[in-house]
């Protein structure tokens, strides 16, 4: 539960916002207030989940510090935010984990060296690492396929199930109250809500990450990297298809599939996230949370070491630094989906069923407008 | 920085900012003086939301038409046939191409099918509101070359030999002289004064440099007693509430003074113009001060207002949190039918002020006229502090930024116009 200090200044702040209605055009965030006197927990948290953090309402707000009734939805929304996230993780103990981003971080950490050390284990030290021979089959002399398999199947897996699980107790704690009607037509909406980020336009001109002047720095810098995302799953997958159907083993030549998906993915990421961690590190200090903005760099560092160790195996592959560069990307890889469930990577999903909440309450509200129009003609 | 300003324009509200913007864009040397500091700069345009415009046809920020003629018509309703009718025509016909002019300038404007809007014909809806207009005028001001100061006020106003200003603006401790050709006054309209009275504006728009100018010849218009106010929550700020401590929800309760005695206000209906006769009724009663009294009903059809009602199971109960008569209120509320039954809720109320039919009168260049008959040449007025040419009584939604946009452009440019010349 948030604290009661946060869930009293949430209702403060949002009676304020509704009684004022001018932020309505946007984003979903005000109109979700029309007519509201009071808001419940889940009702906060959906909010907070909706909101982008675009800060345009900041910036707009004539309330704001000095005015004393010093409003601040950004950062009470990111606060609540937090506490929504430790408070639907699964399993519960990594819920710390959003009140001190150390958590993730260490697991990330720990994670990461225990991988290390276990592919070194065999070969007896970091010297014998680097007598590992390139050429094909090279990567399992240096660690076994099953182990390799093992720790990522492990890793990824444990994130998907943690994220798979926290999800469906948010969304039920958003959706109970609600009746909802889920229909093709609001999935579709909200996935082109998702995909477009439009809920960072600011109502059109754009966010507001470093004073009054729009941008869409942030929409663009975060679909490149998640585009990036996406282009590494698919290397992935691609080599997965090439080892076991084509029985090609890696590392696989510089302008077959895997590699040109993996490069262009490495480096979409790496670009993202370094344009998101430049607005980050120096985000407007009133309408951010302090809190919320460590959970972002500690999750855009661990997203930039593990991509770069990646893209550095792959200059480096035919060298002799091949064997410990690869226990290196191996080890941070596997920290990663391992630090994943306790980390910013659960904004995805959270403010994905935020947004299905969203779209599904507009559309039940355009029929029911359409059927009063209708029963008034 | 130059020794001698083409245009000096005091008051960094939307009248201000349109004056400075107009005059920089014709080539004047401007400055604007803000007397807020950055973080509350705008006057009260900071807590507009709409502006009213006149348009012949459909436009994407604006369905249907609202003519030049309608436009016009009602100001002469609202205000009595007191509005000076050949300024008004001619500053409507300018509000037609008001929202090219201030996209043109970096505004960004609703789509009335975004968001919780009403239907509007009339007016054109600001994207985040009057703020984020301010803002926006501000970043165009100082792309274009204009000289921005905040927290500084402008003190003395004088004539030198050559006739060029000489105005002295106060910054902390410190003290400038500053020469201009034309001074553009733009610092809003005059403050009220009166017992229990909040003042829904910003605190940094006092009427003080308006009061300057009437010392120093200029001609009044309007009434200084008459105000525009609203019933507004008792507990929000002194000044600048703004819209969210208005209580609209009279029609649905009963309305009691500090003695707990039903308070009627004759003719406030349930239509668009209760909340100014209600304002006007508050006013009146002891100490300024009202409380409505509402059931569980009445409170469902109130509109959210920024700080919750008291609340209580009884009349007695009501009347302990209020500091008011048990056995008074428990007459009132039992003399009143509108109430159904427990439990009760309660606003404290006062009545805020909005604007006063009051101000400098101004000729069709924006001028400002002198007692004695004749017309300042180089000092003109815009916004609020002339408003009364136009609103000398009453009131019609959206007009303040409209008018502070129309007279502001105006002024500015006949203000550069004559300093280049």
């Amino acid at each position: 539960m948030p604290s009661p200090d946060l869930a009293r200044e949430a209702e403060r702040v949002l009676r304020i916002c509704a009684a004022c209605m001018y932020c309505d055009g946007l984003c979903p965030v005000f109109p979700a207030l029309t007519g509201k006197h009071e808001h419940s927990g889940a009702e906060k948290i959906y909010l907070a989940n909706l909101c982008h953090n675009c800060r345009a309402c900041w910036h707009d707000c004539q309330y704001a510090p000095p005015h004393p009734f010093a409003v601040n939805v950004p950062a009470t929304l990111a606060a609540l935010r937090r506490e929504s996230y430790a408070d639907h993780v699964w399993p519960g103990a990594l819920g710390r984990g959003f009140r001190r981003p150390a958590l993730g971080a260490g697991i990330f950490v720990g994670v990461a060296l225990a991988v290390m050390l276990m592919v070194l284990a065999p070969h007896g030290s970091w010297a014998a690492l680097h007598r590992a021979r390139p050429g094909p089959g090279s990567f399992y002399a240096v660690a076994p396929l099953g182990l390799m398999m093992g720790l990522a199947g492990a890793s990824a897996g444990w994130a998907v199930l943690s994220l798979v699980i926290s999800t469906r107790r948010f969304w039920r704690a958003i959706s109970g109250e609600a009746r909802l009607r889920l229909s093709p037509r609001a999935l579709m909406l909200a996935a082109a809500d998702i995909v477009t980020l439009r809920h960072l336009d600011g109502g059109g001109p754009g966010c507001n990450e470093t004073g009054p002047r729009f941008s869409q720095r942030r929409r663009i810098f975060h679909q490149i990297m998640v585009a990036g995302f996406v282009l590494l799953v698919a290397a992935t997958l691609a080599a997965a298809f090439f080892q076991h159907f084509l029985g090609v083993m890696p590392p696989f030549a510089p302008m077959s599939l895997p590699v040109v998906l993996g490069v262009a993915g490495g480096v979409a990421v790496v670009v993202g996230a370094a344009g998101l961690l430049a607005i980050e590190a120096k985000p407007e200090r009133e309408p951010s949370e302090r809190g919320e903005t460590r959970l972002n760099l500690v999750f855009l560092v661990m997203i930039e070491i593990v991509v770069l160790s990646g893209l550095a195996l792959l200059l480096w592959r035919d060298t002799a630094a091949m064997g410990p560069l690869l226990a290196l990307h191996l080890g941070l890889v596997t920290g990663f989906f391992a630090a994943v469930p306790a980390s910013k990577a659960l904004h995805a999903p959270f403010r994905a069923a935020a947004i299905l909440r969203s779209a599904a309450e507009r559309l039940s509200r355009r029929r029911r407008e359409a059927r009063n129009a209708a029963t008034f003609e | 920085m130059p020794t001698t300003w083409d245009v000096l324009v005091i008051g960094g509200g939307v009248a201000g900012l349109s004056a400075v913007i107009a005059a920089r864009r014709l080539g004047a040397a401007a400055r604007l003086i803000e007397s807020a500091p950055l973080a509350l700069r705008g006057g009260n345009a900071r807590h507009a939301r709409n502006f009213r415009i006149a348009h012949a046809e459909p436009q994407f920020f604006a369905p249907g038409a609202y003519t030049e003629h309608e436009f016009l018509s009602e100001l002469v309703r609202t205000t009595g046939g007191g509005t000076d009718v050949d300024l008004a025509r001619s500053l409507i016909a300018d509000t037609t191409d008001v929202v090219d002019w201030l996209a043109g300038n970096g505004v960004v404007l609703q789509n009335p099918a975004i968001g919780a809007i009403p239907f509007s014909r009339r007016t054109a809806f600001l994207l985040g509101g009057g703020k984020a207009m301010i803002n926006a005028l501000y970043e165009t001001a100082e792309k274009i070359g204009v000289v921005i100061r905040y927290d500084s006020e402008a003190m003395v106003l004088g004539q030198n030999g050559a006739g060029l200003w000489e105005v002295e603006i106060r910054k902390g401790a410190a003290t400038e002289r500053v020469r201009a050709q034309t001074v553009v006054a733009a610092s809003g309209g005059p403050g009220l004064r009166a017992e229990g009275l909040i003042l829904r504006g910003g605190a940094y728009s006092d009427g003080a440099w308006m009061q300057r100018l009437i010392e120093a010849g200029a001609r009044t218009i309007g009434d200084p007693a008459s105000g525009h106010m609203v019933a507004v929550d008792a507990r929000g700020p002194r000044v600048d509430g703004g819209i969210v401590t208005r209580i609209t929800a009279l029609p649905y309760g009963l309305v009691v003074d500090r003695d707990a005695f039903a308070v009627e206000s004759p003719g406030a209906g349930s239509g668009r113009t209760h909340y100014a006769r209600w304002g006007a009724r508050i006013a009146q009663c002891p100490e300024g001060l009202a409380f409505l009294i509402l059931d569980a009903e009445g409170l469902s059809r109130a509109p959210p207002s920024a700080l919750a009602p008291v609340r209580a199971a009884t009349p007695a109960g009501l009347a302990e949190a209020l500091g008011l008569d048990g056995a008074a209120l428990a007459r009132a509320v039992e003399g009143a039918k509108k109430l159904a039954g427990p439990p009760f809720f309660a606003f404290p109320m006062r009545a805020g002020l909005t604007f006063v039919h009051f101000g400098l009168a101004v000729d069709g260049s924006m001028r400002v006229k002198m007692r004695d008959g004749r017309i300042f040449p180089t000092l003109f007025a815009a916004g609020m502090i002339m408003a009364a040419n136009i609103l000398p009584r009453g009131y019609l939604a959206g007009l303040g930024v409209t008018l502070s946009v129309v007279s502001g452009r105006r002024a500015g440019e006949a203000a550069a116009r004559h300093a280049l010349a």
